[in-house]
């Protein structure tokens, strides 16, 4: 199969001299879609109580709330970039029996409701749990209710994000290039690390801002393994949930918050590193 | 604002409540419950249904604060039943309702254990060394809970404030914590799932359940025939069995928890 395509840049030619007008049939169902997701989000910015934004930065709940999504899904997001990009690499270049179910597998926790993903979380690492009970009698380590728990619940839920982002990069770089390394002597993880990694760094960047933003939205796997207590495991998520049950204004303005900073890092983190790294 | 968001809730239900009676040509009877009145209302709509053939009663179980809004946004809702006074209130502001909220139940709370009571809690006082979980004070079970704490002097914190009263069920079920504080109607609909402490009276923080017809509601007789049945003898005894107290209490002094929703 060429791959003679993947080594320009479609973007660089502008796209009337070759291609003519785009057509409106597209051009109109793409804006219907923009629109549907933008939409939800324009009405929050408009209805939202803006006086009330920074009284409720200035609540010390809220800002624990931020500080620890903050904390948990910088490691969360790093945790899928260790572990993620390994199963993603085996997934694309390593052909081993049952491969297809595996990949099946890795994408189960994406159409499973993450409350049902807390409570399997909680029958395997609860105090009761398959992992759990053994933690528990070894070390004395219970799971749930701690901080590490909410991490555990965000990459559960966000791992196949960065999985399946890097699998398919793993799988649209050419194969020849990991060859023509192995050719020149390069050892299969030597070929990984210099060769692989860098050409699918772009599908990688992806998958980090993918996931990262999967776990800073990350609710029900939370509020069901991990619980909700100030500080330790009440995520601004959360915060905002149970706000909601008291004082929907403020809620409103805890939205508007984590729509901010999720805008801002994607933005931010997208153009640099996207943009920035693509050929 | 906040009417704005429930009116799409509104919307949304009243959606589904198309949906869901696209096939029968007869009645319905549209019932807004608290969810802890799930069990004992259901066998009162199909003993309803048995009483008035042709009828179907649909109940709408959520938490009372998220109905009243409903009802306040136009929900098309024929009955309400809160498990709390303040909602109700709200509803009744708005003049919204048909007749006057009448008190048809009252619900305690109890301590619930693991069947294995691996904690060793057998009192109140016990909860100070045992990892529990309780409502958040936000729900009308998690400001109970934190009066009772308070009255007893217990300054331990729970490892969580759970969103909802079946939460804090689902984790001392699953055994992930050694106790935690809910409705003596959840603790007996558990069943044997679950090993129930009592709460003595001096602390016990009492919900009373009011029901009343909505106004302009599209079946204001079954409405009024759904209240009745609510206070009849039969319907009071399928209450009494899910555990609710008997209605018409003097309210007890302490009696802080009508607000919030009733989950």
């Amino acid at each position: 199969m060429t791959r003679a395509w993947a080594t320009h840049d479609p973007t660089a030619r502008p796209n009337g001299q070759v291609f003519g007008r785009a057509p409106a049939a597209l051009v109109i169902a793409g804006v219907i879609g923009f629109a549907f997701l933008v939409v939800p989000v324009v009405a929050v910015v408009a209805k939202a109580p803006w006086g009330s934004v920074a009284h409720e930065l200035g609540n010390a709940d809220v800002r624990t709330a931020l500080w620890l999504s903050l904390a948990t899904t910088a490691i969360s997001a790093a945790l899928c970039l260790v572990f993620g990009v390994p199963l993603a690499w085996a997934l694309a270049r390593v052909d081993f029996p049952g491969r297809r179910v595996a990949r099946a597998f890795v994408t189960l926790p994406l159409v499973m409701p993450p409350v049902v993903g807390g409570v399997a979380l909680l029958l395997a690492f609860g105090r009761t749990g398959l992992i759990g009970s053994w933690l528990d009698d070894a070390f004395g380590i219970t799971v749930p209710f701690t901080t590490a728990a909410v991490v555990l619940a965000q990459t559960f839920v966000a791992l196949p994000f960065m999985v399946i982002s890097v699998e398919g990069a793993f799988r649209s770089t050419d194969v020849r290039y990991d060859d023509a390394a192995a050719t020149l002597g390069a050892s299969r993880l030597a070929t990984f690390w210099h060769v692989t990694l860098p050409l699918a760094a772009p599908g990688i960047a992806a998958g980090t801002l993918l996931s990262w933003a999967r776990a800073l939205g990350e609710f029900g796997a939370t509020i069901t393994f991990a619980g909700n207590f100030p500080g330790v495991t009440r995520t601004m998520p959360l915060q905002i949930y149970i706000g909601l049950q008291s004082d929907p204004d403020a809620a409103i303005a805890l939205s508007l918050v984590m729509i901010a900073l999720s805008i801002v890092v994607l933005v931010a983190l997208r153009e640099r590193w996207i943009t920035g790294v693509a050929p | 604002m906040r009417r704005r968001v429930v009116a799409v809730l509104a919307v949304l239900l009243a959606a589904s409540t198309l949906t869901a009676c696209g096939g029968g040509g007869g009645q319905t009877l549209t019932v807004f419950a608290a969810s802890s009145l799930t069990g004992s209302f259901d066998t009162l709509a199909s003993r309803f249904e048995q009483a008035h053939p042709g009828v179907t009663v649909r109940v709408s179980y959520d938490s009372s604060t998220t109905l009243a809004e409903q009802i306040a946004a136009g929900a098309p809702a024929d009955v309400l039943a809160t498990a709390d006074q303040q909602s109700l209130v709200a509803v009744e502001r708005g003049h919204d309702l048909a007749a006057r909220p009448v008190q048809f139940a009252r619900n305690t709370l109890v301590i619930v254990t693991p069947p294995s009571n691996p904690g060793h809690v057998s009192s109140v006082a016990d909860l100070a060394h045992a990892a529990f979980v309780v409502c958040d004070p936000s729900a009308p079970c998690g400001a109970a809970a934190k009066t009772i704490l308070h009255v007893a002097g217990i300054t331990a914190k729970p490892k969580s404030y759970e969103a909802d009263v079946k939460s804090v069920l689902a984790k001392v079920q699953l055994g992930d914590v050694d106790a935690g504080i809910v409705y003596v109607t959840d603790a007996k609909a558990a069943g044997t799932a679950v090993r129930t402490v009592a709460i003595p009276s001096r602390l016990d923080v009492t919900n009373p359940y009011f029901v009343a017809p909505v106004k302009g509601a599209a079946q204001p007789r079954l409405a009024r025939e759904w209240v009745a049945l609510v206070l009849s003898k039969g319907g009071q005894q399928v209450l009494r069995r899910a555990g609710f107290g008997p209605q018409q209490t003097p309210p007890s002094p302490r009696v802080t928890t009508q607000q919030g929703s009733g989950r």
